[in-house]
């Protein structure tokens, strides 16, 4: 019981009390963040309001357009979320934009929500991501160079804004990867998946249309560093080694030394999913070193006409795209040029230093997978160093003067208060002690309880009511999909543009 | 929801005394983050999680049992540890990512109810990590 412990916060709040007056809370942004968030107040504070505010007509923000259609499983966390969107005390305004800088979207401005609810949580994610900031990298006419992972991930996804990005699958066998993360790992797996295989889950119709078409036999997943330093995770490796035909290739030889040294053997002593991954690793993959020929008729494993490949590239840089790489017979349309580094430092800081090695890789299209990144919201702070909204334990603080002010009333969860990294758990407790810090304040006085009769006003008056989509409208197009996936086979078949989502809500 | 249903039925029947197969009642203490002990029955068979949800106890279960998260994350004494079938790989990878993971950790969903485990106490890690220290190792997504 934190009022016990006699200080606020990292205490996690555990009684149940009804509040004098009951509190109304806006919460920006509709996926996992906000929607847990949501849940935390509400299972302790069960007659606070909540109106959650999300810039698309759909919720569950990276639950539906991120986590890889072949994971169904991970989604099985919607069933609450609907469940929160559907209780009594929840309004979901989709189709809203609060705080973004564009005047057509008739965005809601977050000062007129922080006058009129009692709190404000912003919980909007992360909706861009890093660029290798390197030539060539937006591509040459025809040939399009450096995609992002997450654009590529949005469009299988069937992100409304991501439908018509610029992909190559078709001019050349092979694509090269940037980053060793699972957002890079769900990029090959998606790639070298068998697409009849694919047909079968909720990745959309076009996407499945282009991968039958794609000519891409081979993926090259780059890294800085080295196998110790990898950020992606043993159960996304353990499905490539799954994958039928797939060959996993790999520099057994700096594996092996990684691994056998003394550092290497210190490092995966203390961490047993490491030792569990390079022990997969070591046990499936083949040497690079010593690359056996590929046949180009050669049946693989399931019958699979040539045999598809995965190779993990380790101590590689970007340095540059090239277009005008003419060499005897090569078919690509562009080569990625890396330098390549050494590792210094201890494994669990290794740092990746340049040599004057260079390595080329031709490929038809490259991703870049290094990380998601938060943009600034109107209207509250931003770290532009961190790429977050500045806080402490959830609650969002200004640089004022070198000290660090809290701002009343506004909240932060999820990546944007953390950075763009961890899985729906770490999400889930994030928003939890988010949600915590806006319950003891509730409780404390430190904030208002807002008025619904200004909220309706205010909302009314900027049109919001008129363009909305509420839970019972989000509700109808899920079972929209639903029923279309149903008759092929899927588990639904995502509507991607927003212009149809609406008239189906609306209908 | 599948087996919160499943579940709830179960605890019908009991009440209403409708002839089900003949299984045991075992009865465990779960132990939660603050320290409070919740003493439960259970049917043989039921999974932790499913367990913990039926009494309110507070455990997590974001994706409802399929083994793709790892917010159920118990802790058992050795001894039933050592005697619970090995976790698959698939249990040990999710595992993995499971904050304050320990020896004797496993996942609530995966571990099915059995008499030897009268008695037994489940501890629930604290789920509260310390995001506000710099230099803290990032996370996966």
């Amino acid at each position: 019981n934190s009022s016990k412990l006699g200080f606020p916060a990292f205490a996690s709040f555990s009684t149940t009390r009804q509040l004098a007056t009951d509190h109304n809370i806006a919460i920006v942004g509709g996926g996992a963040a906000g929607l847990y968030t949501a849940s935390r107040i509400l299972s302790k504070s069960p007659t606070t309001r909540i109106d959650i505010f999300e810039q698309l007509p759909t919720p569950q923000g990276l639950v539906r357009y991120g986590v890889a259609p072949d994971h169904p499983e991970v989604k099985n966390c919607t069933t609450k979320f609907n469940q929160v969107l559907q209780n009594p005390q929840v309004q979901f305004y989709g189709n809203i934009p609060v705080g973004t800088e564009s005047d057509h979207e008739c965005s809601v401005p977050l000062e007129r929500l922080r006058s009129v609810y009692g709190g404000v949580v912003l919980a909007y994610g992360a909706s861009r991501d890093r660029k290798l900031g390197i030539e060539g990298e937006d591509g040459c006419g025809s040939r399009v160079g450096v995609v992002s992972a997450r654009l590529f991930v949005a469009w299988y996804n069937g992100l409304p804004e991501a439908q018509d990005v610029q992909l190559d699958l078709d001019s050349f066998d092979r694509v090269v990867i940037v980053g060793h993360g699972n957002v890079a790992l769900d990029c090959a797996r998606i790639l070298l998946t068998d697409p009849n295989d694919l047909a079968r889950t909720d990745i959309t119709k076009r996407a499945v249309a282009a991968l039958r078409k794609s000519n891409v036999r081979h993926v090259e997943m780059v890294g800085r560093r080295g196998p110790l330093q990898v950020s992606f995770t043993t159960k996304e490796l353990r499905e490539m080694t799954k994958l039928p035909g797939l060959e996993i290739i790999c520099d057994r030889r700096l594996l092996e030394s990684e691994c056998a040294g003394e550092k290497g053997r210190r490092v995966l002593e203390a961490s047993r999913p490491l030792k569990r991954m390079m022990d997969l690793l070591l046990k499936h993959s083949v040497d690079s070193n010593s690359p056996k020929p590929i046949n180009e008729n050669e049946l693989g494993a399931g019958g699979v006409k040539g045999n598809k490949t995965f190779t993990l590239r380790f101590l590689l840089s970007p340095l540059r795209v090239l277009y005008n790489q003419v060499e005897e017979g090569l078919k690509a349309p562009q080569v990625m040029q890396f330098a390549v580094n050494r590792l210094s430092g201890p494994p669990e800081s290794a740092r990746a230093e340049a040599t004057s090695e260079i390595v080329d890789i031709a490929c038809c299209m490259a991703l870049r997978s290094i990380g998601y990144a938060s943009t600034p919201l109107v209207g509250a702070p931003f770290d532009h160093k961190r790429n977050i909204v500045p806080n402490i334990a959830g609650r969002v603080t200004v640089d004022q003067n070198d000290r660090n002010d809290l701002v009343p009333g506004l909240y932060v969860s999820g990546w944007v208060k953390r950075g763009p990294v961890g899985v729906i758990a770490t999400t889930m407790q994030d928003a939890y002690r988010t949600a915590d810090a806006v319950l003891m304040d509730m409780r404390d006085g430190n904030i208002g309880t807002g008025c619904r009769a200004d909220i309706d006003n205010t909302l009314r008056s900027l049109g919001v009511d008129a363009r909305r989509v509420s839970t019972e409208g989000w509700l109808r197009l899920e079972a929209y999909e639903a029923a279309r996936g149903e008759k092929a086979g899927k588990p639904r078949e995502k509507v991607t543009s927003v212009e149809e989502m609406l008239n189906i809500i609306n209908q | 929801m599948a087996a919160l249903l499943t579940a709830s039925l179960r605890q019908q029947a009991r009440r209403f005394g409708a002839s089900a197969p003949a299984t045991k009642d075992i009865t465990v203490t779960f132990i939660e983050p603050d320290g409070n002990e919740v003493e439960v029955t259970g049917e043989e068979g039921t999974n932790l999680m499913e367990l913990a949800h039926e009494n309110d106890v507070d455990l997590e279960g974001a994706c409802e049992g399929a083994c793709a998260c790892s917010t159920c994350h118990v802790i058992l004494d050795d001894k039933i540890f050592d005697e619970l079938p090995e976790p698959t790989d698939e249990e040990n990878d999710m595992l993995d990512l499971a904050f304050g993971l320990t020896d004797t950790s496993r996942l609530g969903c995966q571990v099915l109810l059995t008499p030897d485990m009268e008695g037994a106490r489940i501890r629930l890690p604290s789920a509260t990590r310390n995001f506000y220290v710099d230099g803290s190792k990032p996370a996966h997504h």
